[in-house]
């Protein structure tokens, strides 16, 4: 049972091994179940507190100051200080809400961020679902959110979470669509829908480069579309601070608000991730056709490494998208995407099927 | 209260798709405490009722009690980013009430102190409307450039936003040694900052896209509801009091009054903007020419104004804004009236808001750049 | 026009009016039942189109109440005062002159806010700062009960 920084898939299938010899077939499955559980559970709680550290770092160094400085050495305490701040605060709920769907509301957005995050490839070995339709799924459920979303506004009986759900709905809906299509393009290019065969087919080059102008073009698109299916900046008007207060999370207060906090972050991190493995080649190392010393030289570093440096590298984008653009107002938001990225999109496939057709690429 | 019922269970006043909703009086795009009741159907906005009157703390009442020198103490806090034109405004109506002539020195040294205000108080309508358009990075912008004027007032008159720096007569302090340096270094380094200001969020695609055409506010309607200021400015309402019933320094300088004839919400950001180049060029023309003299004139220590009506307008950052004194020839005034800018610029939100998106509205309401306590009084 | 051809032409066109110069603009004080017209005259009139009211301001004397409008000509660039009185201090009313000049309609509230002053026609007279029942602040017979000026 050696421990491979570079390979997983003998841990993984070492600990799978042992569970089964070790235990009966039922109580090694629900080993495995829990165990992968907490594994995610805990990376998404580190992760999305790390992320609202970064992005408050991110958006301090746009906006020439330091952020967070007091709590630990650069303020790498205060996000955890703010997380125990808000399991801690009260639970407030308005008297005429909707009960049952206001507490559920919070569940179903948070319940989708962690279905979609079960696909994504973090190193060889590292994932616990990989199957055909991988990209598939993931589109699937990362729409579940907005159902979430969508009782939240309703059910909280209030004006402004009711326009911001509904704008969010709007919103999620139509950009649901180009980051279907764009990923659509990719997935024509890569001939699967398997996460694990989309990276294994950027060893030789990711498909950023090797898709000519189509993938360049499905990769703007899928980032633009990507943010807007976040609700970040500059299409963060479900929860437009300055017209809708705080949108359709207004009512929440304490944990629930902290699962939509968190719910937004790790979906920032999945489209991020998404971006990384289908355009930028996952944890694959950066490899150019036939520099062997040169891919030898980047393969030292390990793919969870490239991994997460491609991911940071999206999430930075998307920061500054955020703390650069004003908001889009909503029906600007509709045109964009209904006249602008669908057309785009559609001729994009066309332009890849052909360059797949005609096999003019790398 | 009474009011909200009528609409709500009146048919005729609101159809089944409307509904209303109260933004305000807390609420982040305000600025302070106003509310408005606006109807809405979806997201468009039919119609909106401002109401007033959250921080009335009725001023002009007070100032029948008190004496003129203590009235400008109170003219701080109406509009807060104004407040040294205010000062100015009162001040002035005494001096002329009583034929008073201050010295060459007391003008330029108002004017200065005039412009780096109007300065100060549209970088911080910069930074505010960059924030209400969902653009947060401006606002540290903004802020970074005012801390300096601040810093400067702070220096000079002991205060960094209610400055109670006018006295009738003169000023209350001779500037201090550091001043023209530091206004020199600021003008220096604001010409290089101004650019910046373009580059974040004027040449912006989506910034643009929720400007123009937007709030349209057409020249007639612009007088007739009395929209002074930049925001009349930008609907071809020449109304510059600098330039029209000039006061001060300000026949002296050579500067232009900015017009703009496109009425929209993006006119009305840009006048605001080319004001920031006139403001800085007017300072530039008089620091370095402030002659030595009497900082202020000795009064008697009960200043007393003939019987008589006095009225004097001078052009704050917001607009015209108006004192009324009627005098009885006691040492405190028979009554005061202030015409303040921003309440007759905010009634006209109606008019130019109708038939928009909430977001709009929002946008709409910043580059008219309310000051709530200016409205309240 | 200058005040002093201002003052000759509104004494020309306006005969029954007392019309002085003050210390600054022409003042210009109309019966109560004249001035809905005379405010129409003086804004359409192309001598002196005053078409921008800056300020309408109401102002309680012993003997009577009186509402002050300063009235601008935008392009003839010359200001004066138009007054009227009313000296009926428990229902003062006077006609409005929001039809004229929009702006008058939020001053005009301001005024029977803080005045009590009625002003007929009025669209939409209601209290604009106080609350209703309040009482007229800055009436000289007000009674400052919770001592807010006073100490």
């Amino acid at each position: 049972m050696g421990f491979n920084f570079y390979d997983f898939t003998a841990l993984t299938h070492n600990i799978h091994v042992g569970l089964v010899e070790g235990f009966s077939p039922f109580m090694a499955t629900t080993l495995e179940w829990v165990i992968v559980g907490t594994a995610y559970l805990l990376f998404v709680a580190l992760f999305g507190l790390l992320l609202v550290y970064a992005e408050r770092k991110v958006c301090a160094a746009f906006q020439q100051r330091l952020g967070p400085m007091r709590v630990g050495y650069w303020g790498l305490l205060q996000t955890i200080a703010d997380f125990i701040k808000l399991l801690m605060k009260e639970l407030i709920m308005p008297r005429k809400a909707d009960r049952f769907l206001y507490n559920l509301a919070p569940f179903i957005v948070i319940i989708a961020s962690f279905l979609a995050i079960a696909v994504i490839p973090f190193a060889p070995g590292l994932q616990s679902l990989d199957f055909d339709i991988g990209l598939f799924y993931l589109t699937s459920v990362s729409s579940v959110g907005v159902i979430g979303i969508l009782l939240a506004g309703w059910s909280s009986n209030n004006k402004y979470s009711l326009i911001g759900a509904m704008r969010s709905g709007a919103q999620i809906l139509s950009y649901e669509l180009s980051v279907s299509l764009s990923l659509l393009t990719m997935i024509v290019f890569a001939g699967s829908m398997q996460f694990s065969t989309i990276v294994e087919g950027q060893r030789d080059g990711w498909y950023l480069f090797t898709g000519h102008i189509p993938s360049l073009v499905a990769f703007i698109v899928f980032l633009i579309a990507g943010t807007a299916e976040t609700n970040r900046g500059p299409f963060d008007l479900a929860e437009a601070e300055s017209e809708l207060t705080a949108g359709f999370h207004t009512e929440y207060s304490g944990i629930k608000f902290a699962f939509f906090f968190l719910a937004e972050y790790i979906n920032l991190f999945i489209i991020s991730a998404v971006a990384a493995t289908v355009f930028l080649g996952g944890w694959m190392p950066l490899h150019f056709g036939h520099l062997e010393a040169f891919n030898h030289a980047m393969d030292v570093i390990p793919p969870l490494v490239w991994f997460f440096l491609k991911v940071f590298g999206v999430i930075f984008i998307i920061m500054w998208f955020k703390w650069t653009f004003p908001r889009l107002r909503v029906d600007q938001i509709l045109t964009l995407e209904w006249k602008y990225l669908l057309p785009i999109n559609l001729i994009n496939i066309l332009l890849m099927a052909f360059i797949v057709l005609t096999k003019f690429h790398f | 209260m009474s009011e909200i019922k009528e609409i709500m269970f009146n048919s005729d006043r609101l159809a089944t798709d409307e509904y209303l909703v109260n933004m305000g009086p807390q609420h982040p795009s305000t600025h302070g405490v106003l509310r408005m009741l606006v109807k809405l159907e979806g997201e468009k906005v039919l119609n909106i009722q401002p109401h007033i009157g959250y921080i009335h703390s009725g001023i002009e009442k007070m100032c029948e009690a008190i004496s003129y020198p203590q009235i400008i103490h109170l003219t701080d806090r109406m509009d807060y980013l104004s407040a040294h034109m205010n000062n100015e405004a009162v001040a002035l109506c005494v001096e002329n009430a009583l034929q008073v002539e201050v010295p060459e020195r007391v003008k330029y040294i108002r004017t200065i102190m005039d412009e780096l205000a109007r300065l100060a108080s549209h970088q911080l309508w910069w930074c505010v409307m960059g924030m209400d358009l969902g653009a947060l990075t401006t606002f540290f912008y903004g802020l970074r450039d005012r801390e300096m004027i601040l810093d400067i007032f702070e220096e000079t008159c002991g205060a960094r936003l209610t400055v109670n720096y006018n006295l009738p007569g003169g000023v209350m302090f001779d500037i201090h040694p550091n001043f023209q340096k530091r206004v020199k270094d600021f003008i220096t380094y604001f010409r290089k900052k101004l650019p910046e200001y373009d580059q974040l969020l004027t040449g912006n695609v989506i910034f643009r896209e929720r400007t123009e055409g937007i709030g349209h506010l057409s020249l007639a309607d612009a007088i007739a509801y009395g929209v002074t200021g930049p925001s009349g400015r930008a609907s071809g309402f020449s109304n510059d009091l600098r330039k029209h019933q000039p006061y001060s320094a300000y026949p002296l300088v050579k500067f232009n009054e900015i017009l703009d004839h496109r009425c929209d919400t993006l006119a009305r950001y840009e006048v605001r903007m080319k004001e920031m180049h006139e403001s800085l060029s007017i300072i530039e023309q008089l620091i370095d020419n402030i002659p030595e003299g009497d900082y202020a004139v000795k009064m008697k220590s009960v200043i007393k104004l003939p019987e008589g009506e006095f009225y004097q307008r001078v052009e704050t950052a917001r607009g015209e804004f108006g004192v009324y004194i009627v005098s009885d020839g006691k040492k405190n005034p028979y009554r005061v009236k202030f015409r303040s800018p921003g309440f007759s610029n905010l009634f006209a939100l109606n008019n130019m808001a109708k038939g928009h998106k909430i977001a709009d509205l929002v946008a709409i309401m910043s580059t008219l750049d309310l000051v709530i306590p200016d409205i309240d009084r | 026009m200058t005040n002093d051809e201002l003052k000759a032409y509104l004494l020309d066109k306006f005969p029954s009016a007392e019309i002085t110069l003050g210390t600054q603009y022409v003042q210009m004080i109309v019966a109560s039942a004249d001035l809905h017209q005379t405010a129409t005259l003086l804004k359409d009139a192309k001598e002196t189109s005053f078409d921008y009211l800056i300020c309408l301001s109401g102002v309680d004397y012993p003997e009577y109440m009186e509402v002050v409008y300063h009235l601008e000509s935008v392009s003839l660039r010359h200001v004066m005062v138009l007054k009227v009185r009313t000296s009926d201090r428990a229902n003062p009313a006077i006609d409005t002159v929001s039809d004229i000049w929009i702006t008058a309609k939020y001053h005009e509230r301001e005024v029977y806010d803080l005045l009590g002053v009625h002003f007929n026609n009025h669209t939409d007279l209601r209290r604009l700062f106080l609350e209703d029942g309040w009482g007229f602040p800055l009436r000289k017979d007000y009674v400052d009960e919770i001592r807010i000026v006073e100490r």
